[in-house]
């Protein structure tokens, strides 16, 4: 696809989208019909009260799970019936996760969580470490990439995951409350660091609960009740390079 | 560029990182596997050592020597006579008719044997000895030595004459650092003088030689038990290839004199067995043994194998969240299970060399106990028992560990993020 059609098309599309969890009495209804668009170089903050379905929403976009209904489109694609093993290599190769938990490997360094993407993507190490590294440099930790994931802070756990996304150079990445273990002032780094990748050119969808924190994003999608509340641009952008800590 | 020896190194060391950070719980898990393993190879030990044993035994008889026993018995299994029970259809004359050559002309020589014990004394020494009464060529046949003084001969053995040979631990006993050559000797309240003394021979075929006292057959009959029956022949041939020939005419001498017509052997009132058919059946039954005991050990393995997968289903719990991020980061579901396939692998065959390093030592540690104790007992590491004790461990670890890994890859990478 040329950047020409990747500009009019988008780069995720979801129609209808439906989700339950369980089935017969045990049912859970969270998603009824959702249906929005999200462009290349798009920055969107999924927002809503607690256990409106935000995170399922980001869950079946990312590929993590599958919708009972409704339709997926990703790069112009229909991936709504994709197997096991496809699913796989969409998350390897076109999406990078931060998650609210960090989710490091215990005992393991900086650098090998990092490659841990190439890894399954059976890259040769040289290569894996290369990427790695140029990644830990871009987020601003160069200095850290021997360290243990429990030597290091809250702040820069955060860092290392957002480097573990970006290391396959995804086409989205996911981010879940990713400033809700941190303090304000780790809190906006983070966000300032996912503005600057944005800037450059990445696609990023983040799942807030806190207003400040979303309208970092250019663009908020309201959930409620497993509905589509809204859709609409922030009017008044914050812009993290100004901050000092993050706004609660 | 993809390269699989990233991604397999990676997975090797990540179950090794795993391992370790559970060291006493991983070496815990493998006891079972250990125990197996090492008992494995101790019965295997044990097995091939005993039989090194008793085939050596065996052969120092010489593979060219023929047994014959009275009764008829199974090819396959032991003698009657094994049993304690006696059976008097074999004689002196037998044994003679044997030895001419116009019956089996194979034959170097036959001894027949009658033996029991008594009470030998000797200027108030007294002590219980064997008595085997034999013929001259005992000597030919057995391949035993004269010592001191000489074996008796054929005339003497004839007139029933009272004389000795005695076995070198009876004379210790009796005699101590005397010289008995030309003593007087009372067996069972007979006088019998003492002509020569046996060379030391230790244990053939289990029997220790050297704790036999030798009188001439007749005179053993005659004088001593009062049978006109004889125990057992041995025959020795003149070339191990031509035992069958020998056993052939042999069965046909003595089917003759005991007016034998069946030709089957079914009516055989005798049964003639060469040293490899013997070798055969004791071989056949250790391996049985061997076989029967490995598969009690092999049980244990079961055990250790069923230990592994619970322990396996375990961790497969504990890290649940790790499994939804690796998946979360492009893990496929068979990455997933190699995850924790070559996990419960590599803690298997930690237990499995373990246990061939425990199962080895204690076999070497009997083979020297045995050996300090005068047993010819061999000691081998067999490279294919190594082999297989690695392929077996190995083996359990993929079999047991199958299950938790299928678990484990079929987690939802969705469910897997959310478990607490
Ligand atoms: N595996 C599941 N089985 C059944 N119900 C589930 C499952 N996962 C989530 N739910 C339900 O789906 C609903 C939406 O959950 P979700 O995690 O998407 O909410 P959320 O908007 O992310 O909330 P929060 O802000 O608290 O993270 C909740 O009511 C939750 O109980
Ligand atoms: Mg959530």
């Amino acid at each position: 696809m040329s950047k020409q059609q990747l500009a009019n098309k988008p780069l995720i599309e979801v129609r209808d989208l439906i989700k339950d969890y369980g089935e017969g009495e045990l049912i859970t209804k969270v998603l009824f019909g959702v249906s929005f668009q999200v462009f290349q170089g798009d920055f969107v903050a999924i927002m809503g009260p607690s256990g409106s379905g935000k995170s399922t929403l980001m869950h079946i976009l990312g590929f993590l799970d599958k919708a009972t209904g409704g339709q997926y489109l990703f790069e112009g694609h229909n991936v709504t019936g994709l197997d096991d093993d496809a699913l796989a290599i969409m998350r390897n190769q076109r999406i990078g996760f931060v998650f609210q938990s960090f989710n490091l490997l215990p005992r393991t360094t900086v650098l090998e969580n990092v490659m841990l993407p190439l890894v399954y993507a059976r890259n040769k190490k040289v290569d894996a470490v290369k990427a790695a590294t140029a990644v830990l440099e871009s987020v601003g930790l160069g200095h850290r990439l021997d360290y243990y994931t429990n030597q290091i802070s809250g702040g820069e756990k955060q860092r290392v995951a957002i480097a573990r996304a970006l290391v396959n150079q995804p086409a989205v990445i996911f981010a879940d409350e990713p400033t809700g273990n941190l303090d304000s002032k780790s809190g906006i780094q983070i966000m300032r660091i996912l503005q600057d990748l944005n800037e450059q050119g990445n696609t990023i969808i983040l799942v807030t609960h806190e207003t400040s924190t979303g309208e970092h994003a250019k663009r908020i999608i309201r959930i409620k009740d497993g509905k589509l509340e809204s859709d609409k641009p922030v009017a008044k952008r914050r812009l993290a390079k100004n901050e000092d800590t993050l706004a609660k | 560029m993809s390269s699989y020896y990233h991604y397999l190194r990676e997975i090797v060391r990540n179950a090794l990182l795993t391992m370790l950070e559970n060291k006493r719980r991983t070496l815990l898990t493998t006891l079972g596997i250990v125990i197996g393993v090492s008992a494995v190879i101790i019965i295997n030990g044990i097995g091939a050592g005993a039989q090194g044993l008793i085939v050596g035994q065996v052969k120092k008889l010489g593979s060219n020597l023929l047994g014959v026993l009275p009764g008829k018995s199974e090819s396959n299994g032991p003698p009657a006579t094994a049993m304690g029970i006696s059976i008097t259809t074999l004689t002196y004359e037998d044994a003679m008719a044997v030895k001419d050559k116009r019956n089996v002309p194979n034959v170097i020589g036959v001894v027949p044997y009658s033996r029991g014990s008594a009470t030998v004394s000797w200027r108030g020494v007294q002590t219980e000895a064997s008595l085997s009464g034999c013929s001259v060529d005992y000597i030919a046949v057995e391949g035993g030595e004269v010592e001191t003084g000489r074996f008796f001969s054929e005339i003497e053995d004839r007139d029933l004459a009272r004389v000795a040979v005695l076995g070198s631990a009876v004379k210790s006993e009796i005699f101590g650092d005397n010289d008995p050559i030309g003593q007087n000797i009372k067996i069972k309240n007979q006088t019998f003088e003492v002509i020569g003394v046996m060379t030391e021979r230790g244990q053939v075929a289990f029997q220790n030689y050297d704790e036999y006292v030798f009188l001439p057959i007749n005179t053993m009959q005659h004088l001593i038990a009062g049978v006109r029956y004889i125990g057992l022949m041995r025959v020795k041939i003149d070339d191990e290839k031509n035992t069958e020939a020998a056993i052939n005419d042999i069965i046909l001498t003595l089917r003759e004199r005991h007016d034998i017509t069946d030709k089957t052997g079914a009516s055989d009132d005798f049964s003639v067995r060469s040293a490899a058919q013997a070798l055969d059946i004791i071989t056949s039954i250790t391996d049985a043994l061997r076989y029967f005991l490995a598969g009690m050990a092999a049980l244990s393995l079961l055990v250790g194998g069923i230990g592994i997968m619970n322990i396996m289903l375990i961790r497969v719990a504990q890290r649940t969240r790790e499994i939804g991020l690796r998946k979360a980061v492009g893990a496929t579901n068979n990455d997933i299970k190699l995850h924790f396939l070559v996990e419960s692998i590599m803690i298997t065959l930690v237990g499995g060399v373990i246990g061939i390093i425990i199962g080895e030592t204690v076999s070497w540690l009997i083979a020297i106990v045995a050996q300090y104790l005068g047993y010819d007992w061999p000691f081998t590491i067999l490279p294919l028992t190594i082999l297989l004790a690695v392929g077996v461990s190995m083996a359990v670890g993929l079999l047991f560990g199958l299950y938790p890994a299928v678990k484990a890859s079929k987690l939802s990478p969705m469910e897997a993020l959310r478990y607490e």
